[in-house]
């Protein structure tokens, strides 16, 4: 019989780092968070659906942030937030690391720390205010989950590759995983990553890229001809597969750890603007923050999924 | 400062959380550091973004890295990677530039380090360290394992072979007394600024300072340096390094907030990143004024505009 958790994190981040400028030691801070899902082969058609409630309540939590905050960078974050979700409450272990490339992303970021109970409503209230500690791109020095200052893309494939390769020569068993989007694979440095994560065949790296086709001022394939990006990463001689990114039982599966020889890379293919029809492969969707009538026709849509 | 510098890294190879990344480079130079670090000695290939990065990354789990390269490698190609991933977490990562100022000499000027004091001083947190003589490299490497914060370690050639006695290792040392002005002198140039000292008359012999660490308001001078500025009221600074950002507008910038900037100042520095050629090391610093006959000149013109 499948082992069955509360929802919840057991155990709460206490706030004490808050304003400080110390950055938390990494095995203290991954220790923090714990997951109240079972694994993946212990998965049930109740857990599923159970993750997928908790989904559509981050979802709305996320627009409802964004909205209030006044922000943009909205599309992004909804075509990462089921990865991000199932990822949080299924598969990542204390000793893992979870690396945000994608910083415009960290609104999907805080939303699920919220989900396990890591942040406030209040803390989310503050969201992009003067005096926060949760900007619009993440600030190491706001959550200790938060391993990385990113927001510049390009940065966080190598810091995770870092993190990789730390395990090896300490011989741990610790799984890094790093969200990028598909566009940041036009910075050159991602490359150089890639290279050296196969080179030393780290086999406890998974790189998730949000393939959501959209960017800052047109589609990966008007800008750099992106629409083979998995078989140019692939060509860099690592495992590349290709996962429905708004599937959760397809997203619990492809997430779970399988054995292998070198780095993964899953990309995730999904939709920016997810959940939202007037912002669905829209630009808008990227840099825009919503306006009242759209948040209003948004609040309905995501009510009529519940 | 190669030999020195893989002698007393290769030392550290003990301490179980140093860990020591290359740009491809060290061939001929750092194979001493290869073997005492074995699996911690990581060739990161021609890819400076990803090696400073991965170096943060490795900081932030408790490893100490030293990041090497010829010097524009290590902080010019990498900018953003140093402020955003090692400066702004605050990580104790060691970058290593080699052939600070025009150390690659004809190589040319892509491989010449001007600017790099100014950049890596303006970033908060970051220690710029300028060995002067083979001598410091031990001293200077001990330091850094015990320093909490990012630094930048500018190796360039120390030309006097242990003929200049500088006594115990101090950021700000006297070096040369004399009856003259203050001259002040960053790093391995010490050697030049000894000559011309010795090639002036008694009468007008300087005061010789060499400064080692960057920036000035982390590392400010000593109450005797400023005492031997009151007193003589004339300052040269030598540098191989552009003027902005570097020791002489630092030291100048510190001493005028505290009201002691001295009323004859005077500033030997690099001017262009090639001018009329390319040429050696040597060619480089007669060009731009900063060899001991350069000095020297400088040094007779102060004293002869103040008569």
């Amino acid at each position: 019989m499948s082992r069955r958790v509360d929802f919840e994190a057991l155990v709460f981040f206490p706030h004490g780092l808050v304003g400080s400028l110390e950055i938390a030691p990494l095995g203290v801070s991954l220790a923090l968070v714990r997951i109240g899902i079972p694994p993946k082969n212990e998965m049930t058609t109740d857990t599923i659906v159970q993750i997928s409630d908790r989904i559509r309540q981050a979802r709305q939590r996320l627009v409802r942030m964004h909205y209030e905050a006044g922000i943009g960078h909205l599309g992004g974050n909804l075509s990462c937030l089921d990865a991000m979700m199932v990822l949080h409450h299924t598969v990542l272990r204390p000793e893992d690391a979870f690396v945000l490339s994608k910083g415009h992303s960290v609104g999907a970021y805080y939303i699920v720390l919220w989900s396990l109970g890591l942040l406030s409503d209040a803390d989310l209230k503050t969201f992009c205010r003067d005096g926060t500690r949760l900007p619009g791109h993440p600030s190491c020095h706001a959550q200790p989950e938060i391993l990385f200052s990113t927001g510049s893309l390009g940065h966080g494939l190598s810091l995770a590759v870092g993190l990789a390769l730390s395990g090896k020569l300490r011989h741990r068993h610790r799984t890094v995983w790093c969200l990028m989007s598909d566009g940041e694979w036009q910075e050159g440095a991602c490359w150089e990553a890639l290279i050296l994560a196969r080179r030393n065949d780290l086999d406890n790296l998974v790189v998730l890229v949000d393939v959501n086709r959209l960017q800052g001022f047109g589609t990966t394939e008007d800008v750099a001809r992106f629409s083979d990006l998995p078989e140019r990463i692939a060509g860099f001689g690592v495992q590349v597969t290709r996962v429905p990114g708004h599937n959760v039982t397809e997203l619990c599966s492809a997430l779970s750890p399988v054995p292998g020889h070198g780095p993964r890379v899953l990309c995730l293919e999904t939709v920016k603007g997810h959940g939202l029809s007037f912002f669905e492969n829209r630009m808008e969707s990227h840099y825009l923050p919503l306006t009242e009538t759209q948040y209003l026709q948004a609040r309905q849509e995501l009510a009529d999924l519940a | 400062m190669r030999k020195p510098f893989a002698q007393a890294v290769a030392a550290l190879a003990a301490c179980p959380d140093m860990v020591f990344l290359t740009g491809d480079l060290g061939f001929h130079a750092l194979e001493s550091v290869r073997d005492a670090f074995g699996e911690r000695f990581l060739n990161c290939g021609i890819a400076e973004q990803n090696m400073v990065s991965m170096a943060a990354g490795m900081a932030r789990d408790g490893w100490r890295p030293w990041v090497y390269s010829i010097a524009p490698f290590v902080y010019a190609r990498p900018f953003e990677q140093i402020r955003n991933d090692i400066c702004m977490h605050h990580l104790p990562v060691r970058l290593v530039g080699n052939g600070g100022g025009y150390g690659y000499g004809a190589q040319g000027s892509t491989h010449h380090a001007l600017e790099d004091c100014a950049a890596m001083s303006a970033l908060p947190g970051m220690r710029v360290l300028v060995p002067a003589l083979d001598e410091d490299i031990p001293e200077m490497v001990a330091k850094l394992m015990e320093l909490p914060d990012p630094a930048y370690f500018r190796l360039g050639f120390d030309e006097s072979k242990g003929r200049i006695a500088a006594g115990p290792y101090a950021p700000w040392r006297r070096v040369a007394s004399g009856p003259g002005l203050v001259l002040c002198v960053l790093g391995p140039l010490v050697w030049q600024a000894c000559q011309a000292a010795e090639a002036l008359p008694p009468e007008i012999r300087p005061e010789v300072w060499v400064v080692t660490e960057l920036p000035v308001r982390e590392v400010p001078p000593p109450d005797a340096f400023c005492d031997a500025l009151a007193s003589k009221g004339a300052l040269c600074v030598v540098e191989e390094h552009f003027a902005d950002g570097g020791l002489g507008a630092q030291l100048l910038h510190h001493l005028c907030l505290r009201g002691c900037a001295p009323h004859r100042v005077a500033h030997l520095c690099a001017h262009t990143y090639c001018g009329a050629g390319h040429g050696s090391q040597a060619w480089e610093r007669q060009r731009n004024g900063l060899d001991a006959e350069g000095i020297v000149a400088e040094m007779r013109r102060i004293v002869a505009s103040a008569s």
